[in-house]
């Protein structure tokens, strides 16, 4: 199905802007990616918040986790594999055992990162960043999501982790969907099988829904864009509904949204489960649909595990 | 109780040893602590939170104050000290220390006891929480000043030079950063461990102000350094002082064996019999 394509980063840009002409308080640092990120149109609306740290994420994180302790509210933005892996124990130790209010974008996230290949294709923040007491983690579906998850951050007193990717991806939400941290979205409505996405793979669930739909099999398609605090009780109500869950993610499994959704299920509701995601390898150079294509994480992959999970269930 | 206050040079001497009391009886009571790296840096301590940080024990959240904030957090015996000993808290609670359901956590916990700034005890963090409070209030053009006590274990993760770096970067000169420079840590002397001499060159490199103070229990000496360092402007602020770890413990003194471990009831008993001389020797000063 063709859909507008647009970028969630700019989501994210537009909605610190946005938030910085209300809010004082509001500042931003970039570890010289603000070109990137795009943080750069923060910088150049308000240039006395924002803080360029230099390629320096560790002293970042803190710094940002120090001026939240004067009352500011610090939006840490760089590359997803540097803020959550490389500053992982400042972000630990620091920021979610004080419970500092300090937000994370973690751009270029996911496999889709392209040509600049494994050592830029952040693949395991929703694992590293999950596993923290106090981290709530988003992984918003596209640019309007993005934008409402920025805003809902600021609502929250502690870490937030948002994670959205490089490329242009498919609108599947728009600025009047509601949207509540921890409440998943249930985008298509079915009997048969649900498949449980975030992130950018939404729109390969529906697209997959919609293949399946033509096989005479009813899917129905949740959107899980907070991975934690996970709501449990949404993916009981569909587990119950559908007896077998396919997840789909742009992320590791081992750790990950699928991990989290098969958290609760095995010991609440035990469905038949299968899973795409990236399967314990890192990625490569290459276009973006070409790796997703070749990693196996699209709509025919989520195609075919429905089939497959709802022949588990007989 | 508000701070800071003028204090004689005999009650100086008497409150340095009250927190070597408490830092012996702390560690001993836990069975486990930091003796060390704590009575190194209690001339710092006493000179600072009574003569110069502008704080209010009855009011710790009030948004005047000053912020201290400790990079060393292992050394909780003399944090507490202080902390109690300044009226943030009953100091009865200290032999509560370690133990379980206490305020008083192994390394400090953000949120207790009163006094507490920020959480600590993975180095190197806290030099850039100071930069980010540093930077935080001078943004909001606010006048408090930002105070944080490292060591060189400090100084040996990387994180700290960028915090260094980036501080110089956006001229913080309402941050004062102290380095209780004892030279051991848990392998070693620092510099067969993993060396950080010259101290003062690579901050000077880093477009630092550099305050050396040669001997780092010497009360005036430090008392002057700190004055000096809030005339400073345009650039952060280092205070290297010169210590001996296990300082006033006369078998703790320069012993690497005393990072980390608690005294024994006999090395107790000793512990305080020295303490009881220093106290009567200076009793007997006018």
């Amino acid at each position: 199905m063709a859909r507008e394509m647009l970028l969630s980063r700019q989501g994210w840009a537009d909605t610190l802007i946005e938030l910085g002409e209300k809010d004082p308080r509001i500042v931003v640092l970039d570890a010289d990616l603000a070109k990137s990120t795009l943080t750069c149109q923060f910088k150049d609306k308000f240039p006395k918040r924002f803080f360029d740290m230099g390629i320096a994420e560790q002293n970042m994180v803190n710094v940002a986790g120090g001026l939240s302790l004067t009352g500011l509210i610090p939006f840490v933005t760089t590359y997803g594999v540097f803020v959550s892996g490389r500053a992982w124990e400042q972000i630990r130790t620091s920021i979610c055992y004080g419970n500092l209010n300090v937000k994370f974008g973690g751009a270029h996230g996911g496999i889709s990162v392209g040509p600049d290949g494994a050592t830029h294709q952040a693949l395991e923040e929703i694992t590293i960043m999950r596993v923290l007491p106090g981290m709530t983690v988003i992984v918003p579906a596209d640019f309007y999501e993005t934008k409402k998850a920025v805003r809902a951050a600021v609502e929250i007193n502690g870490p937030v982790y948002i994670r959205f990717g490089r490329e242009k991806t498919p609108v599947v939400t728009t600025s009047e969907t509601p949207f509540v941290v921890g409440k998943a979205i249930t985008m298509k409505e079915g009997k048969d099988v649900s498949i449980i996405a975030c992130g950018p793979m939404v729109a390969e669930a529906l697209d997959a829904a919609e293949e399946l739909d033509k096989k005479g099999i009813s899917a129905e398609v949740v959107n899980l864009h907070t991975i934690k605090p996970i709501d449990k009780e949404a993916l009981v109500a569909t587990a119950k509904k559908t007896g077998c869950v396919v997840t789909a993610e742009e992320h590791q499994l081992a750790g990950g949204m699928g991990s989290a959704v098969a958290e609760v299920l095995a010991q609440n509701f035990p469905v038949p489960m299968e899973m795409v995601g990236i399967n314990d390898t890192f990625g490569e150079s290459g276009q973006p649909r070409e790796l997703m294509e070749k990693y196996g994480i699209t709509s025919k992959q989520i195609f075919e595990k429905a089939l497959k999970v709802i022949e588990r269930k007989k | 109780m508000k701070y800071p206050i003028k204090i004689t040079p005999k009650e100086r001497l008497l409150k340095a040893i009250r927190m070597r009391r408490d830092i012996v009886e702390m560690t001993a009571a836990a069975g486990s602590g930091h003796p060390g790296g704590s009575l190194s840096a209690v001339e710092i301590l006493v000179t600072l939170f009574n003569e110069f940080l502008v704080i209010d024990t009855d009011k710790p959240d009030w948004e005047g104050r000053d912020r201290m904030i400790f990079c060393k957090c292992h050394i909780t015996p003399a944090i507490y000290s202080i902390l109690a000993r300044v009226g943030y808290f009953d100091p009865t609670k200290l032999m509560t220390f370690r133990k379980l359901g206490s305020e008083l956590q192994g390394h400090p916990y953000r949120f207790y006891p009163k006094g507490i700034e920020m959480s600590g005890g993975s180095l190197g963090q806290n030099i850039s929480i100071t930069t980010g409070m540093a930077l935080g209030l001078k943004t909001q053009g606010k006048p408090n000043r930002v105070y944080g006590l490292s060591s060189e274990g400090d100084l040996q993760e990387g994180q700290s030079w960028e915090a260094i770096m980036s501080a110089a970067h956006y001229k913080l000169d309402n941050l004062i950063l102290f380095v209780d420079y004892n030279k051991l840590q848990i392998d070693g002397n620092v510099e067969d461990v993993m060396g950080v001499h010259p101290l003062d060159e690579k901050f000077k490199s880093f477009n630092w102000h550099v305050i050396e103070v040669k001997n780092g229990h010497d009360f005036d000496e430090i008392h002057n350094a700190i004055a000096k360092a809030l005339t400073n402007k345009g650039r952060p602020t280092v205070i290297i002082c010169d210590t001996v770890k296990g300082k006033g413990i006369s078998f703790m003194e320069n012993q690497v064996g005393w990072h980390g471990r608690a005294p024994n009831k006999d090395e107790l008993a000793i512990a305080t019999k020295e303490l009881d001389e220093q106290e009567a020797k200076v009793n007997s000063m006018k």
